[in-house]
């Protein structure tokens, strides 16, 4: 990574701390634990379950709803400041300001889904009062959580680099539902005939495939993640995240920002 | 000033419509389109189906209510969302099958759980040893019973006592021995205190269903040889029935009424008892959640 697109990456994360994004994680800390000690009460037995349950969908929902509302408020907030022509006027590229805000915007990600972790591998502790050998799935599950939010911020930078913030939000959040509905969508399609068979196939292909990123149930039960997946999805999700971002890159390149 | 006012407006209507607020209502009984609403979050929904059915079976159960209509359909919903929520199975089943009011009395519905658990998830013994329990203990199919149990024998890891259990069943061998093995197979098996608890006060039971149909016995045995009811124990001890006075497991003289019957001393105190209580005698409802 050149240091103009590390310096925008950094800008970006010390922006999203001193917009306190990371205060959701005090939000994350009290439903995990209120959780984790209600569900004793009123459950039985899924104790541990709830805990990695609850707490990796609260870890994904959190983060996309970060991802989304910061990531298309990137562009625009700095056009609305004029603090992009500073930078732009700067030895700064297009390209190295989008893919700067786009590393930024993850590695806040990736800092507030670490200490929601430990928030999880305590709170499990909490109920296990131990860890096992099959906790460590727990980690796979998170990893694919960060590449799905590496697809949801580099859709959230693609469509804000041509819409308006509400806009990219709608489209953004739209694309999330429908990604994580995507083997239902290729299941349609799969049953369709003629034409509608092929536009759905084109969609099923074209919408991110979020469901083969949660493997959530999987590692609340201890079953492990085939090695293969992990491979094939960390390819699909760069490829996926790269395209995107090439994607805004090349709009905001053409964009005029008179 | 606002806020009390709120609370207590809310309190005045909570009591107006005291029914409404506590009716139970299952809007959603698609598992299909709960699993699309949860965008493959299944495990939580599962999860929260699952607290949903414990809490509307204990509040139905606390109520002494004989309607348990969504039961089977909130435990389907679970296991549908999530088919190795084993809790769902393992305790939705003891909820289902025994009769009110320990249960729901629905031991089809919970047989039909059993099996959709067994093909969901093969290698989890205590399954096959759930359904070898509701054949047996509700159903009195004991081949069905030994077939189960047989089937939970066969998975790597099971308890030992599955097998024994499998060739009493075959073999129709003494209810009381069986019962006993079963219920000491749960508590040894079991990690949840209030299960291991319940068999705990079933074996009790179990110990003076079999006092009282023996000692009934010797009471007969007693009138054929004298010709009138024994006054109490002390005569069956005089007779050479029995060596001393038997206490019931609360530590409490059994006693002979005059029409020949044996009782415990107060039935209230041993739960699940189904000999030695007075005529006509109705149990107290064990505690309201948690069952075995």
């Amino acid at each position: 990574m050149n240091s103009r697109i590390a310096h925008v990456a950094f800008n970006t994360f010390r922006e999203a701390v001193r917009d306190r994004v990371l205060y959701n994680l005090i939000a994350f800390a009290l439903l995990l634990s209120g959780a984790a000690i209600l569900v004793g009460q009123i459950s039985i037995d899924i104790e541990r379950l709830v805990v990695v349950n609850l707490g990796l969908t609260a870890v994904t929902l959190f983060g996309v709803v970060i991802a989304i509302f910061i990531g298309i408020g990137l562009v625009s907030k700095e056009i609305e400041k004029r603090t992009l022509y500073t930078m732009l006027s700067r030895p700064v590229r297009r390209w190295e300001f989008v893919v700067g805000k786009f590393f930024g915007l993850t590695g806040t990600l990736v800092v507030n889904t670490f200490f929601m972790a430990i928030g999880v591998f305590l709170a499990l502790l909490y109920v296990a009062h131990r860890f096992e050998h099959a906790d460590l799935g727990i980690l796979t599950a998170l990893y694919f959580i960060v590449l799905q939010f590496l697809i949801v911020c580099s859709l959230a930078l693609l469509f804000s680099s041509f819409s308006s913030p509400m806009l990219a939000a709608v489209f953004s959040f739209a694309l999330f539902v429908i990604g994580s509905l995507s083997e239902d969508l290729r299941g349609f399609a799969g049953v369709v005939k003629g034409i509608g068979g092929w536009i759905a196939t084109a969609v099923a292909y074209l919408v991110p495939n979020f469901s083969a990123l949660n493997v959530i149930n999987q590692v609340a039960h201890g079953e492990a993640v085939a090695t293969r997946l992990i491979v094939y999805n960390t390819l699909y999700a760069l490829l996926y995240s790269a395209m995107a971002i090439s994607g805004a890159v090349l709009i905001f390149q053409r964009r005029n920002l008179k | 000033m606002a806020l009390p006012g709120i609370v207590e407006l809310l309190h005045a209507i909570d009591h107006l419509r005291r029914d409404a607020a506590y009716q139970d209502i299952l809007y959603i009984r698609s598992p299909q389109a709960l699993k699309r609403m949860s965008l493959g979050y299944t495990g939580l929904f599962a999860d929260l189906y699952w607290t949903r059915a414990v809490q509307y079976f204990g509040y139905q159960h606390h109520q002494h209510s004989k309607d348990f209509s969504l039961l089977a359909p909130l435990l389907h919903l679970a296991t549908q969302l999530d088919p190795k929520l084993l809790p769902a199975y393992q305790f939705g089943n003891n909820f289902l099958a025994p009769r009110p009011p320990n249960g729901a009395g629905q031991p089809e519905e919970a047989i039909a759980l059993a099996q959709y658990g067994i093909r969901n998830n093969p290698d989890s013994w205590q399954l096959y040893y759930g359904l070898g329990f509701i054949y047996y203990t509700e159903m009195k199919d004991y081949s069905k019973a030994a077939e189960a149990f047989a089937s939970g024998g066969r998975v790597p890891g099971a308890h030992p006592f599955l097998r024994i259990l499998a060739a009493r069943m075959a073999q129709h061998a003494g209810e009381f021995e069986t019962a006993r093995m079963l219920w000491t197979t749960t508590y040894q098996t079991s990690q949840d205190q209030n299960i291991q608890l319940n068999a705990v006060d079933h074996l009790r039971a179990l110990r003076v269903d079999e006092d009282v149909t023996q000692l009934e016995k010797l009471v007969s045995i007693y009138r054929e040889h004298v010709g009138r009811t024994p006054g109490n124990m002390t005569d069956l001890a005089r007779a050479g029935l029995i060596g001393s006075s038997p206490v019931d497991p609360t530590g409490q003289p059994y006693k002979i009424t005059s029409d020949g019957r044996v009782e415990v001393h107060d039935p209230d105190s041993i739960l699940y008892i189904t000999k030695g209580t007075p005529p006509n005698y109705q149990p107290p409802q064990p505690k309201a959640d948690k069952q075995k």
